[in-house]
């Protein structure tokens, strides 16, 4: 295929994708702007007063950089998830592999897709949030670079999920047990330097504290990483680090047809 | 230049399944070839090494004289496939189902709308386009499967039993757009459980067996090979009993439909003499169908009794 050819293959995957997760905006768009607003509500508001201050900040404005990125993962992981496992069952993954498009144009296709719906959420989320809080940004750039990034990082865990998947439940076992244990235990509603040491040092084997932290940096210009002694670029040397690693793995499963092919 | 040519490709499932063990193949450029086989023959797994949706353990494919090891995308281009399940996402509507398929060849946004318009409009779906691919029957559903196939102006066009379960309207009106299609150059290669399609269809055949090739000739060669044909008269006036000393293995199926079996090289001048002579008018007649089916069932027999061609 000659680039133009691969272009408008690119764009004819993410055009699906979108259209897919929009034609089902009830169950994809709107869930996550109520749970977002039940925490602000809860967690902010009610019981957030009492709170106080966490990590120098007032709680609100502490949790709403957390509770954007918890958003952004949440929706790129299943979009990329539940979509490609979706057209492995229906057998409309046949549509592609049939075709001349190579593998990794597959890949960034379903990507761009998870990171199309993880940013459309994430400016949802930040909406809600404006409602609630005045928010300022210290680092546009930063901000927009850390959110893509992590978009792209577990989109691609959403399309590594999908090509093992065997069944429905299989793609929900990752999300339930190992991702929401880390997004919530990653500092989204806490501030790691309330924990004993011990707990501390275990917190930072979690990648996802280092995107979370990294991009309420980005938003407040403060963040646990930098009590801790870690800069910010070592969270983005991390995040870009992940991406190169999935994505090398990624494409070494589809290459070897591993849940594509018999 | 070869359409399709397959060598010693074998393919063993994990587990031990050995589905290919070592087929040759060859389809001219231009043919509507017929590949047969009874149920876990190797065809589908054929057809899936060919269209990338199998991986072969060893064997060389090229469509066109393109490797599809060596040039994947190029060998793709020229390539489009019925499957023989209905493979697309069913919630999306039938005009974007079809667009999309020419926008993963590369097709620009205008090529795109303009194919999957001709090819709808060829098919009778262009009504349907605008609904969901769910909402359709069966056999619009097929239709969408080979407009899909076609919308990228393949050279080669394989079918995996694209009328199974399809009723004989739609079947016929399918018929007559492949010969249509495969006049104007496009080479099809079917799979197909109905022998009379492929008898009727296609101009070469190859029967698949247990992962083998077990023939490869023109239909023609190969329905020479019957050692008798039978025939269908329709009387003119109903007949209760068959007359004595026809001299021709003859069965009675109704009063007015009478069937006879006459041997390779025998004259049909002498039977309608014997007919006109026993007081029998014909009306009409014509070849009972099932001659490719008895001559299959031959040959795959004689493969199962240990390899008697």
């Amino acid at each position: 295929m000659t680039p133009l050819e691969q272009y408008r293959a690119l764009l004819t995957i993410l055009y699906k994708e979108i259209h897919r997760f929009m034609r089902i905006w009830t169950q994809t768009l709107i869930p996550p702007a109520i749970m977002i607003m039940l925490y602000f509500v809860i967690f902010g508001t009610l019981i957030g007063k009492r709170i106080g201050q966490m990590g120098g900040f007032d709680y609100m404005q502490f949790m709403i950089p957390g509770l954007i990125m918890m958003s952004v993962i949440s929706n790129s992981y299943s979009n990329v998830v539940s979509s490609f496992f979706g057209q492995k069952f229906a057998r409309s993954i046949e549509e592609l592999l049939i075709t001349p498009l190579p593998h990794y144009l597959i890949l960034l296709g379903w990507v761009l897709g998870g990171v199309a719906r993880g940013l459309l959420v994430g400016a949802i989320v930040t909406i809600v949030s404006l409602w609630f809080y005045d928010l300022s940004v210290n680092n546009w750039t930063l901000s927009i670079f850390v959110v893509i990034s992590t978009s792209i990082l577990f989109s691609l865990g959403g399309f590594l999920n999908a090509l093992f998947a065997e069944s429905f439940d299989d793609i929900s076992i990752i999300p339930t047990f190992i991702m929401q244990p880390l997004i919530y235990l990653g500092g989204v509603f806490y501030s790691i330097q309330l924990l004993p040491s011990f707990w501390q040092t275990v917190s930072l084997a979690n990648p996802i504290l280092y995107m979370i932290n990294a991009f309420r940096y980005s938003i407040l210009g403060a963040s646990d990483l930098e009590a801790l002694g870690f800069s910010i670029n070592y969270a983005i040397f991390m995040i870009i680090g992940f991406i190169v690693l999935f994505a090398s793995i990624c494409l070494w499963f589809l290459n070897k047809g591993r849940g594509i092919r018999t | 230049m070869k359409a399709l040519s397959i060598s010693n490709l074998k393919k063993e499932y994990s587990g031990g399944l050995q589905a290919l063990k070592g087929i040759d193949l060859e389809v001219n450029q231009g043919d509507f070839f017929a590949l047969l086989g009874p149920n876990g023959a190797g065809k589908s797994t054929t057809i899936g090494v060919i269209s990338s949706l199998v991986t072969k353990t060893s064997g060389q494919v090229k469509i066109l004289d393109i490797d599809i090891d060596e040039n994947h995308s190029l060998a793709k281009k020229k390539l489009g496939v019925v499957g023989q399940e209905v493979n697309f996402n069913q919630f999306e509507k039938v005009g974007d189902i079809i667009r999309n398929q020419a926008g993963y060849h590369g097709l620009s946004f205008k090529e795109a709308r303009e194919n999957a318009k001709y090819y709808m409009q060829k098919l009778d779906i262009w009504d349907k386009r605008n609904e969901q691919a769910r909402k359709l029957s069966g056999g619009m559903k097929r239709r969408v499967m080979v407009a899909k196939a076609l919308v990228n102006n393949p050279e080669l066009l394989i079918l995996d039993e694209p009328t199974a379960g399809v009723d004989i309207e739609l079947r016929r009106s399918l018929w007559d757009f492949l010969t249509e299609i495969n006049s104007e150059g496009t080479t099809i290669i079917l799979t197909t459980h109905y022998l009379e399609e492929a008898e009727r269809l296609c101009r070469n055949i190859a029967i698949i067996d247990s992962g083998e090739i077990v023939e490869n000739t023109s239909m023609q060669e190969l329905l020479t090979r019957l050692e008798e044909e039978t025939f269908v008269f329709d009387l003119k006036n109903p007949l209760q009993t068959l007359p004595a000393n026809l001299g021709y293995d003859a069965v009675l199926e109704n009063p007015q439909k009478l069937k006879v079996t006459i041997g390779k090289g025998q004259g049909l001048n002498t039977i309608f003499e014997v007919l006109s002579n026993s007081g029998i008018q014909i009306s009409s007649m014509r070849n009972d169908t099932g001659r490719l089916e008895e001559l299959f069932m031959g040959l795959v027999d004689s493969n199962l009794n240990g390899g008697e061609r």
